[in-house]
């Protein structure tokens, strides 16, 4: 059992490992048919996996709504949102899930009407706990701070209206900053992490680094 | 213990005042709704449906900014199952349907063209990953991990070292003078290939830090300090602007106060 439990899925991903390293250095149509054919099963795969990712939220809010978890009622709001998108997204407009997918359908009113509204929402919420959080914790103490505070500062007024009746320069001084330091910077971050996940990957390949197996045998 | 029950009289009272502030909210909402559509601001259709709904929602989100409460609560949680129907039934009509069920059920079914047996494999790896959820089999997902992985960092290799590397290298590294361009754009040039250096050395931990090196790692702090500020500061400007486009929606497509 050991060597289906463990051998062979470091074979799987050495053998895919290599192949797809080395596809990109094969200028051949059959290398670009393999690697079409292999980013289609890894959608496919990916699919899958969304499944996972459903049952583990359903199941954790139908613990919480079993084991009476305080709050547990909110949890009924999880399962009327997913069985009612679920339910209108395979009713297709009256066609059913076997066709294409059908625009115009009670589907696309709840993307528009739900979730679109609802998700921006709560990312324009971040506006005022960002505002809070740097009125709480920006102070110009040392130069590396003084330096994040200016540049913040620079770039939220530069891209606002109010800045070019500030000064002309402001928004000029904004795109130096987006296109200079901040450029140099994450090209160098960019860099280091371009370095890392290359390392990482070929240690993957030949199995050194073996997390993605889980614990056990 | 007279202190205590003096709190717990005030939190109840706390309590009581949110609850009338939730009805109370709950109540001018129906009223404002109900007269829109009673004056014919909203015609009686789904669209105007919708914008009702949308508003509710809105509202119901910016009301955590009062404090926590059961209508954030209700729309948050609808929101998680909401956004969870729609990847599954996305991801069926995206990947499964047209990869799976179009090309290998559907011709066994109707006997029109020759069924695509070669998606069984990645099927049987999709299942495979699904074994996670058994105690017993969770060891079969393993063999799905191992291709995807596999799969991304034999990708990763090649496209990292030519788009992240060679592909940023190569502008920070460009002649200063071409011909034709303005003193400014070789001092940029130079500051970004300083500041590329300079950070790259404040992460680099094989020598200590100290001298020019010492030196040169401060600077690269300093981009650093730069390039967060800017990235806060294009932050706050995003959710700024997601903020403007929530209220411009209620403004405009709901009270119709702006045109």
């Amino acid at each position: 059992m050991p060597f289906l439990r463990r051998t062979v899925p470091l074979a799987i991903c050495f053998v895919m490992g290599i192949m797809t390293a080395f596809q990109y250095f094969v200028p051949h149509q059959l290398s670009r048919d393999f690697l079409e054919l292999m980013t289609r099963w890894d959608k496919i795969i990916a699919g899958f996996a969304v499944f996972i990712g459903a049952y583990s939220l359903f199941h954790l809010h139908y613990s919480r709504i079993r084991f009476k978890v305080a709050g547990w009622g909110y949890s009924i709001f999880v399962f009327i949102g997913a069985i009612v998108t679920l339910g209108f997204g395979l009713y297709n407009g009256g066609d059913g899930f076997w066709v294409d997918k059908n625009e115009g359908t009670m589907f696309d009113w709840i993307y528009i009407y739900v979730q679109v509204p609802a998700g921006a929402t709560i990312f324009s919420i971040l506006a005022f706990f960002m505002a809070s959080a740097a009125y709480r914790t920006f102070r110009a103490r040392t130069v590396e701070s003084a330096l994040l505070l200016v540049a913040a500062i620079i770039v939220m007024l530069g891209r606002v209206p109010i800045g070019a009746l500030i000064s002309e320069h402001l928004p000029t001084a904004a795109d130096w900053i987006m296109g200079v330091p901040n450029l140099a910077a994450k090209r160098g971050i960019l860099l280091g992490v371009s370095l890392g996940a290359i390392a990482t990957s070929i240690k993957i390949i030949f199995g050194i680094e073996r997390q993605y197996l889980g614990g056990g045998d | 213990m007279a202190h205590s029950a003096q709190r717990t009289g005030g939190e109840e009272m706390n309590r009581s005042t949110d609850f009338w502030i939730l009805v109370g909210t709950l109540i001018a909402f129906t009223v404002i709704n109900t007269l829109f559509f009673a004056i014919g601001s909203f015609k009686i259709n789904w669209d105007s449906f919708g914008i009702v709904i949308a508003v509710g929602l809105t509202l119901a989100m910016y009301s955590f900014l009062y404090k926590d409460n059961p209508a954030f609560k209700i729309a948050e949680n609808l929101y998680v199952g909401v956004a969870l129907g729609y990847t599954v039934i996305i991801t069926w009509y995206n990947a499964l349907k047209p990869d799976i069920y179009d090309p290998l059920f559907v011709p066994i079914f109707t006997k029109a063209t020759e069924p695509e047996y070669l998606v069984i494999v990645p099927m049987i790896l999709g299942i495979f990953m699904l074994m996670r959820i058994s105690a017993r089999l969770s060891w079969l997902s393993r063999w799905s991990f191992a291709f995807v992985v596999g799969l991304g960092s034999g990708l990763t290799i090649p496209n990292y070292i030519h788009t992240f590397i060679l592909k940023q290298i190569e502008p920070s590294m460009r002649p200063l003078f071409y011909g034709g361009e303005s003193i400014y754009v070789s001092v940029n040039g130079i500051l970004v290939l300083v500041g590329v250096v300079t950070v790259l050395l404040y992460f680099f931990f094989s020598i200590e830090h100290k001298g020019p090196i010492g030196v040169a790692s401060k600077i690269g702090i300093y981009f650093l300090m730069v390039s967060f500020g800017a990235s806060f500061g294009y932050t706050v400007m995003g959710r700024m602007s997601l903020l403007i486009g929530r209220m411009i929606f209620l403004l405009r497509d709901w009270l119709g106060v702006l045109h």
